[in-house]
């Protein structure tokens, strides 16, 4: 009977309501990072697409880097680094910064990638009906190569939420922190980490349900 | 009319285009032969300003082509073009197809644009598409397709870049038969072609190109009967 006592004693309902708010958090700060990182590698993909040499040149190299370096690397040297340069971003924004780079250097390549699957011969068969360069990306390019890259980008997606959690090393009470918190607390691990788990799952499982419908429906 | 003088045309080092010479009147259905690579598509690609010129000018009812100053999106509504490669847009039905230009190029409203599409449908045989996605369509219908999106605009001008070679043999017809009906409605056309039995019947004119020149132009019967270049006579007997 002990055991079991302490099991209760330790989790307690209101732990979970703490949990789903921190979910909440990730879902949050995962859900504007990958907004604003989508639109900007997107242009950023366009760039490297169209800019050839210079951005090949500049750009490239830069999301590179950010492609590369440990994502807890970047949080953790932007936070402490930003202040010096007079940039004093509480732990959220800096993590939203963040974050939001790394999702525009994944995007970036999935966008050319999508650019380029629509093909010349599609684009100059828009642009000989009348369609502007603009136009064409728009009604034409967008439509076409995001349906082709869409998966990717889902992977990304939800790539970003679950490193969201590195977040955590800064402070911000997303899901991951939370959890510590409990297990510090009830020194439950095994009992909280798998409700961990169970939340990152109910966060990504609509998604990719929705995304493989999405793709159903495309497919016709 | 379309007039072209003097047209070079390079890609980096390689003259594709070495001065061509070509009127080509409202109402005439000029036919392009010529061995691949001899620089037919490049022709088309100069005349609606896909690809730029080097040398020389294309003017279309008096508007050069390649000027500075043109709004080259306006004047390639004139000028209607269908691919080897049909390039439907796979995300749209058949009838959405045809109505984005006139939709979003002409600001037509949704109402209207639908009308021209569902009348170009019709006017191609495709009456019966109208909402079907162009993955269901056969090759054939698909260039059909093609046909009446570049229709909706208006053109007056339509360029045919082999528009039925990239189509199995058996739906070759339906295609031809539609280029035939617009010849006959008096749409000016140029159509660059590997049909033989299409130039012949169907042209006013049937241009040679050989390896960027333009070896000899005149009416079918003389190109097909009597040719005055070595290249058209070999060409010929070869495609035969
Ligand atoms: N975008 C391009 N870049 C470089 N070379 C090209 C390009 N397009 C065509 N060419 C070359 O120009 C020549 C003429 O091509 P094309 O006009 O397509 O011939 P055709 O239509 O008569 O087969 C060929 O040698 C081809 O390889
Ligand atoms: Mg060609």
């Amino acid at each position: 009977m002990e055991p079991t006592l302490k099991f209760f004693s330790g989790f307690a309902p209101n732990d979970l309501w703490f949990m789903g708010e921190a979910a909440l958090r990730t879902l949050w700060i995962s859900v504007l990072s990958i907004s604003l990182g989508t639109v900007l590698g997107t242009l950023f993909g366009w760039m490297l697409y169209e800019g050839r040499r210079a951005a090949t040149l500049t750009l490239a190299p830069v999301l590179d880097v950010f492609r590369s370096v440990p994502l807890i690397i970047q949080l953790v040297l932007f936070y402490n680094f930003a202040p010096i340069v007079g940039l004093n971003l509480d732990p959220f924004a800096s993590g939203t910064v963040i974050l939001t780079v790394y999702t525009a250097a994944l995007v970036a390549n999935v966008a050319r990638g999508g650019i380029e699957a629509v093909g010349a011969p599609m684009r100059r068969a828009a642009r000989s009906l009348g369609l502007s360069y603009w136009q064409d990306l728009r009604h034409v390019v967008l439509p076409i190569g995001g349906r082709a890259v869409f998966p990717s980008w889902v992977g990304v997606a939800l790539g970003v939420m679950k490193d969201s959690a590195l977040v955590s090393v800064l402070g911000y009470v997303e899901l991951l922190k939370a959890s510590q918190i409990l297990i510090t607390r009830t020194q439950e691990p095994f009992l909280i980490l798998a409700l961990a788990g169970a939340f990152y799952f109910a966060l990504s499982y609509p998604v990719s349900r929705y995304a493989t419908h999405l793709e159903n429906r495309w497919a016709q | 009319m379309i007039s072209i003088r003097d047209l070079h045309k390079y890609f980096g080092a390689l003259h594709v285009l070495k001065g061509i010479d070509l009127d080509v009147q409202k109402g005439e259905v000029l036919s392009v032969i010529g061995a691949s690579g001899s620089g037919k598509s490049t022709l088309l690609y100069c005349i609606n300003g896909l690809e730029a010129i080097q040398d020389g000018a294309v003017t279309v009812d008096g508007t050069d082509v390649h000027a500075k100053g043109t709004d080259i999106n306006k004047l390639r509504q004139k000028l209607g073009m269908v691919f080897q490669q049909w390039n439907s847009f796979p995300h749209l039905t058949a009838l959405e197809n045809v109505a984005l230009a006139p939709r979003i190029v002409k600001g037509k409203s949704k109402a209207e644009a639908r009308d021209i599409a569902a009348k170009q449908l019709q006017h191609v045989g495709l009456g019966e598409k109208l909402d079907v996605y162009p993955g269901a369509l056969s090759g054939g219908q698909q260039q059909r397709l093609a046909i009446a999106r570049a229709l909706a605009m208006e053109p007056e001008y339509m360029l045919f870049d082999e528009a039925t070679s990239a189509l199995d043999p058996e739906l070759v017809g339906e295609v031809l038969d539609t280029m035939r009906l617009l010849a006959d409605e008096g749409m000016t056309m140029i159509c660059v072609t590997h049909e033989m039995g299409f130039a012949r019947d169907v042209s006013d004119r049937v241009a040679f190109f050989h390896q960027g020149v333009m070896e000899e132009i005149g009416p079918p019967a003389q190109i097909f009967g009597d040719a005055r270049s070595e290249h058209t006579r070999k060409f010929l007997a070869n495609v035969r």
